[in-house]
C-alpha cells in the first residue's frame, strides 16, 4: 500500500516535505536560509520530477482519490521541471528587487504541489484540493513586490476573480455530485446522462478555463502578467498553464466519456478555443508592453491547445501535450529573455527597449528569434511541430472551421511576432541592458537550442506523448 | 551508403552561415572600423561558390538518360512515419542549378553596394539558399512544407534590413501574404497525411484522393502556390516587396522564389489532384491571360524601373501557368523552360537596374536618357536582355514564351491569343524603357559623369548573358533533363502510374 502511494503521489509527498522541512530551516535560520531556499527548492522540484519519470506507470492511492498514469506524469515531469527553471531564474532578479525572501521559493514549490494533486487527482474533491493549494499559492505569489502597487492590485485582481472561479468550479462540481451521486471521475463517467450533470459540467469547464486562461475567462491574463513580478509571471505561464490544460483533458477524457457528453463539450471548448485564439492574437497586436503581449499570445496559445483538446480521441490528447511542451520550453525562454531587460534603475517591459538589441547582443537576439519562432509555430522550430499535431487532431476529428480560425489567428499572430523580430534585427539600436545572473541567459540559450533541438529529434518526444495519450484512453 | 551529396549541397551554405557567425562572434570588437570590412562578403562567396562546384559535381552524378523518376535518395527517419527524404529528378536539379547560380552572383552583386551589417546580411543569403535548394530536393511534404515556409524568414530579414524607405511595410506584407497562403497548404497537407497515412511525395502522386477533397486540397495548394508565382490578383506584395528590397534580394526573389509556385504546380497539383486541376484550367486559363495582359499594361505605365520588371515578371509568370495547365509535353517543357529562362533574364535585369541605381540612387526612369553615350558597354547588355525579355528569337525567353503558347494553343485558342497579345505589350513596355533610359539626349546632369559597367558588374551579368543565349541557341540543354518529368507528370495526370 505505501509503495502504490510512493508511486501515485511520491512526487507530491516529497514536495510537501520539502516545504515544511523549508519553513523549519527558515524559521531557524531566518535570513540566512535566503540565498539557499532558492537551490533548495529548485532541488525539491527537480526530485519531484525525477520521481514522476521513476513512476511513470504510476498508480493508485487513498482508496481511489488519486491514480496516476502516464499521461499525467509526462505533465508533471514537464511542470516540475519548468517550476525548477523558473525558481531559479528568480533568484537574481529577487536579490536586485531586494525581495530576495525564501518564502518565495516555499511558495513555488507549494504551488507546484497543488500541480501535482491537480494531475493526481481521480475525484473532484482532490482535485478541487490541488487547484486552491496552487491558487492561493499564486496569489500570494503574484503580489510578491508588496511594495510596489502594480504587483497588489496583479495580486488582489487575480484573488477576487479567482476566487470567483474556484466558486463557479465548486458549484459545477456539487451540481456534478447532485445529479450523478458521486464525485468520483469513474463513477461520474458511469452515471446516466441528465441535463443536470450538463450544466454541472459547463461551470467545471468555466472554472478549468479561467485556470488556462481561456477566453472568456482571460480577462485576468494581461493584467496580472504585466503587474507580477517577471520571474512569477515565467512561473505562472509555464508550469500551471501545462499542468492546467493537462488536468483539462484528464477530466473530461475520464468523467464525461459518454458519447453524448463528449459531443457536448467538444463543442463548448470549440467556441472556447475560438475565442480565445482570436481574442489572444488581435488583442496583441497593439500591446507595447511585452509580458502584456506575452500575456495576449499565452491566451492565443491556449486557443491552440484547446483545439487539440475539443479534437478528442488520442490524436488530440497527443497533442495537448505536444502543442503544450513546446510551448512551454520556448516560453521559459521568453520570459528569460524578459528577465534580461534589466537597466539601470530597474526593469524595462516597453517592446521598444528591445531596439537593435542585435548590435549589442547579437547570441541573445538570435536566442530570442528561434523562441519567438517557435512560439509562432513556424518551422524549424519545436513550435512547428506543436501545431502540426494540433492541426493533425483537428483535421482527424473534422473540425475544420476550428482549423480554418487557426490558421487566420496563426496570421495575425504573426503580425506581433514579425514585430519583435523587427524591433530587435532593424531599428537602431538604445543602450545595452545590465549583464544578469547566468541562469537567466542560460536557460534562454538552452531554451532556444532544445527548441531547435527537439524540431530535429522530434520521434522519441512524440513517441512517448502518443503512448502517454493511449494510456489515457485505455 | 553513397556519399548524401543532396544534403551536403543543401546545408553546405547554412555550415558556412554558422561558422561565420561564429568566427565573427570570436573576433567581435577586435576589428578596426572600415577596412576589411568586406571579406565577410568574401568568405560568403567561397562557400556559396563551393556550394555551386557542388552542385555542378551532383549534375554528373545525374543519370538524365536514367528512366524517369527520383535519383540521388536519401532517407531518414523523421517522425510518425515523416520521413526527411531527398532526391533530384530533372526539373528540380535545374532549379537547383539556378539558386546554386544566382546566390553567388548576388553576393558579387552586393561588394560595395551593401555596406552595413554584412555578417548578418551575408548570413541571410546563405540560409535562404539552404532553404531553397531544399525545397527542391524534398521528397516528403512536410520537409517540404518545412523548407518552404522557412525561406520566408531570411527574406523578410533581408528586405526588412537592407530595403529602401517602406522596407518594414514591404517585408510585411511580403510575409503575411505568403504566409496566409502558406497554412492553408499546411492543413491540406495534414488532410493528405490523415488521408493516405504518408507524406512521401512518390507514394502520394500515385494516392487516388476523392474527387471532392480533390477540389479543396487544389484550392488550397492553389492559395500557397498562387501568392507565390504570384499570379493576378494576389500578386500585389510583389512590385512593393521587388521595390523596397536590395538588388541581390530581387534577384533572388525573381530569379528564385518566384519559381517555387510554378515548381509546386508541377510537383503537386497535377500529379496529385488531377480531376481537380483538369476541373479549374479554364479558371487558372482566365487568370493567367489576365495576368500577362493586365501585368503587361500595368507594366508600361510605371515610371520606378524595379517596379516595370516586377510587373513584367507577374506577366512570365502567366506564360508558365498557362504552360502547366495546357496539360501537354509540350507546355509543360516550356513552363518549365520559361521559369530558368525567367531565372536569368529577370537576375539580370534586376542587376542591371542595380548598376546604375548604385551610380544614381534613383530609379526613376525619367531621371536617365542618353545611357549608351556615356555607358556603350552596359547599353549592349542591357539590350540583350530587354530583348530576352521580350522574347527574340535566338535567346531563351522566346523558346519558353513560344513552347507555352503552343501547348496552350492545344487547350485553348483563346488562351493563346490572349497570351500572344501579352508577347506584343512586353515589347512595348520594355523597349519603351530601352529608349527612355538609353538613347535620347542626356538631361540629368548625374547621368553625364557616369561610368561604365565596371569589372564587378561585368562578372554578374556577363555569365547570364551566355546563359541566356546559350539556352536560346540550345534548348535541348533543359529539355533532355525535363522531358522525362514531364512525361511522367502527363502520365500521373492520365492515370497512369508515372512511369
Amino acid at each position: 500500500m505505501f509503495e502504490s502511494m510512493i508511486a501515485t503521489m511520491g512526487p507530491e509527498v516529497l514536495l510537501a516535505g520539502a516545504a515544511l522541512l523549508g519553513v523549519l530551516i527558515g524559521a531557524t535560520l531566518g535570513d540566512r536560509f535566503n540565498s539557499l531556499s532558492f537551490r533548495f527548492g529548485a532541488l525539491a522540484l527537480l526530485g519531484a520530477a525525477g520521481l514522476s519519470i521513476l513512476y511513470w506507470e504510476g498508480g493508485t492511492a487513498f482508496g481511489g482519490l488519486a491514480t496516476t498514469g502516464p499521461f499525467a506524469n509526462f505533465a508533471k515531469t514537464v511542470s516540475y521541471f519548468s517550476a525548477a527553471i523558473a525558481l531559479l531564474m528568480a533568484d537574481g532578479f529577487l536579490k536586485r528587487a531586494n525581495t530576495h525572501r525564501y518564502e518565495y521559493s516555499l511558495l513555488v514549490v507549494l504551488a507546484s504541489l497543488g500541480i501535482g494533486v491537480t494531475l493526481s487527482a481521480n475525484d473532484l474533491m482532490t482535485l478541487y484540493l490541488g487547484i486552491e493549494t496552487l491558487s492561493l499559492s499564486s496569489y500570494v505569489l503574484a503580489s510578491f513586490h508588496r511594495d510596489s502597487a502594480r504587483s497588489a492590485e496583479a495580486g488582489l485582481k487575480y484573488f477576487v476573480l479567482g476566487a470567483l472561479a474556484s466558486g463557479i468550479l465548486l458549484y459545477g462540481i456539487s451540481l456534478v455530485y447532485g445529479f450523478s451521486g458521486s464525485t468520483s471521475y469513474a463513477e461520474i463517467g458511469a452515471a446516466a446522462p441528465e441535463l443536470g450533470l450538463l450544466f454541472g459540467m459547463v461551470l467545471v469547464i468555466v472554472g478549468l478555463a479561467f485556470k488556462v486562461s481561456a477566453a472568456p475567462m482571460h480577462v485576468w491574463t494581461p493584467d496580472v502578467y504585466e503587474g507580477a513580478p517577471s520571474p512569477v509571471v515565467a512561473f505562472f505561464a509555464t508550469a500551471p498553464k501545462m499542468a492546467s490544460m493537462a488536468v483539462f483533458a484528464l477530466i473530461m477524457f475520464r468523467a464525461f466519456p459518454q458519447a453524448e457528453a463528449v459531443q457536448n463539450w467538444q463543442v463548448i471548448i470549440g467556441i472556447i478555443a475560438a475565442a480565445s485564439m482570436l481574442i489572444g492574437a488581435i488583442g496583441a497586436l497593439i500591446q507595447t508592453n511585452l509580458k502584456r503581449l506575452l500575456g495576449y499570445s499565452s491566451i492565443a496559445n491556449m486557443g491552440y491547445a484547446l483545439v487539440a483538446l475539443a479534437a478528442g480521441a488520442e490524436h488530440g490528447a497527443a497533442a495537448l501535450l505536444l502543442f503544450m511542451t513546446a510551448y512551454v520550453i520556448a516560453s521559459l525562454g521568453l520570459f528569460g529573455g524578459v528577465l534580461c531587460m534589466h537597466r539601470e534603475g530597474g526593469m524595462v517591459e516597453n517592446i521598444d527597449e528591445l531596439s537593435g538589441l542585435v548590435r549589442r547582443r547579437p547570441a541573445l537576439t538570435l536566442a530570442l528569434s528561434v523562441l519567438i519562432i517557435s512560439v509562432a509555430g513556424f518551422p524549424l522550430a519545436f513550435g512547428f511541430l506543436g501545431k502540426l499535431f494540433v492541426f493533425e487532431a483537428g483535421l482527424n476529428a473534422g473540425l475544420l472551421p476550428l482549423v480554418i480560425l487557426l490558421v487566420i489567428s496563426s496570421v495575425i499572430g504573426f503580425g506581433y511576432y514579425l514585430r519583435l523580430i523587427l524591433i530587435m534585427w532593424v531599428n537602431e539600436p538604445v543602450e545595452d541592458f545590465e549583464p544578469v545572473d547566468g541562469w537567466v541567459t542560460s536557460t534562454v540559450y538552452l531554451s532556444a537550442f532544445a527548441s531547435i533541438g527537439l524540431f530535429i529529434f522530434i520521434s522519441p518526444v512524440s513517441e512517448l506523448v502518443n503512448r502517454a495519450a493511449g494510456s489515457l484512453l485505455s | 551508403m553513397n556519399f548524401p551529396i543532396l544534403t551536403a549541397v543543401t546545408f553546405l551554405p547554412l555550415a558556412g552561415a554558422v561558422l561565420i557567425m561564429l568566427i565573427q562572434a570570436l573576433t567581435a570588437g577586435k576589428d578596426e572600423p572600415g577596412g576589411n570590412e568586406n571579406r565577410v562578403l568574401y568568405a560568403g562567396l567561397v562557400f556559396s561558390l563551393a556550394t555551386f562546384a557542388l552542385s555542378v559535381v551532383m549534375l554528373f552524378a545525374f543519370d538524365a538518360n536514367a528512366p524517369a523518376g527520383y535519383q540521388l535518395v536519401e532517407e531518414v527517419d523523421w517522425f510518425a512515419g515523416v520521413k526527411y527524404r531527398m532526391g533530384i529528378d530533372g526539373m528540380s536539379l535545374l532549379l537547383v542549378l539556378l539558386t546554386t547560380l544566382l546566390t553567388p552572383i548576388s553576393l558579387i552583386a552586393s561588394i560595395g553596394s551593401v555596406n552595413h551589417r554584412l555578417t548578418e546580411y551575408v548570413v541571410a543569403f546563405l540560409v535562404l539558399e539552404t532553404f531553397m535548394i531544399g525545397v527542391f530536393c524534398a521528397l516528403d511534404l512536410v520537409l517540404f512544407y518545412v523548407f518552404f515556409e522557412a525561406g520566408l524568414i531570411p527574406m523578410f530579414i533581408i528586405i526588412g534590413v537592407w530595403g529602401g524607405q517602406d522596407k518594414v511595410y514591404a517585408s510585411f506584407k511580403f510575409f503575411l501574404y505568403t504566409l496566409l497562403g502558406s497554412l492553408f497548404m499546411l492543413a491540406a497537407v495534414v488532410y493528405m497525411y490523415l488521408e493516405a497515412g504518408t507524406s512521401d511525395i512518390i507514394a502520394l502522386d500515385t494516392f487516388d484522393f476523392d474527387p471532392g477533397a480533390q477540389t479543396w486540397l487544389w484550392l488550397a495548394f492553389f492559395a500557397s502556390f498562387a501568392v507565390k508565382l504570384p499570379m493576378w490578383p494576389v500578386h500585389t506584395w510583389l512590385p512593393d516587396a521587388h521595390v523596397q528590397a536590395p538588388t541581390a534580394g530581387s534577384v533572388l526573389l525573381a530569379g528564385i522564389l518566384l519559381k517555387l509556385g510554378g515548381y509546386g504546380f508541377l510537383r503537386f497539383s497535377l500529379p496529385m489532384f488531377p480531376d481537380a486541376s483538369a476541373a479549374f484550367q479554364p479558371m487558372v486559363f482566365v487568370i493567367s491571360v489576365i495576368a500577362i495582359v493586365y501585368a503587361s499594361l500595368v507594366a508600361w505605365r510605371q515610371t520606378d524601373m524595379k517596379k516595370l520588371i516586377a510587373y513584367s515578371s507577374v506577366a512570365h509568370m502567366g506564360f508558365v501557368t498557362l504552360g502547366i495547365f495546357s496539360f501537354t509535353e509540350i507546355g509543360i517543357q516550356g513552363a518549365i523552360f520559361q521559369m530558368i529562362s525567367h531565372g536569368l533574364i529577370s537576375g539580370a535585369l534586376f542587376l542591371i537596374v542595380g548598376v546604375v541605381y548604385d551610380r544614381t540612387h534613383t530609379r526613376e526612369i525619367s531621371a536617365y536618357g542618353g545611357l549608351v553615350e556615356r555607358m556603350p558597354v552596359y547599353a549592349a547588355l542591357f539590350m540583350l536582355f530587354t530583348m530576352a525579355n521580350v522574347g527574340l528569337p535566338g535567346t531563351s525567353g522566346f523558346v519558353g514564351e513560344i513552347l507555352t503558347m503552343a501547348g496552350a494553343f492545344q487547350a485553348s485558342t483563346w488562351a493563346a491569343a490572349g497570351a500572344a497579345l501579352g508577347v506584343i505589350f512586353s515589347a512595348v513596355y520594355m523597349l519603351t524603357l530601352y529608349r527612355r533610359t538609353v538613347f535620347g539626349p542626356i538631361t540629368n546632369p548625374t547621368v553625364a559623369a557616369l561610368q561604365d559597367a565596371n569589372m564587378k558588374e561585368l562578372i554578374c551579368i556577363v555569365p547570364l548573358a551566355i546563359g541566356t543565349i546559350l539556352l536560346g541557341v540550345m534548348p535541348n540543354l533543359i529539355f533532355d533533363l525535363t522531358q522525362a518529368p514531364s512525361l511522367r507528370i502527363l502520365s500521373l495526370i492520365n492515370g497512369g502510374a508515372g512511369v
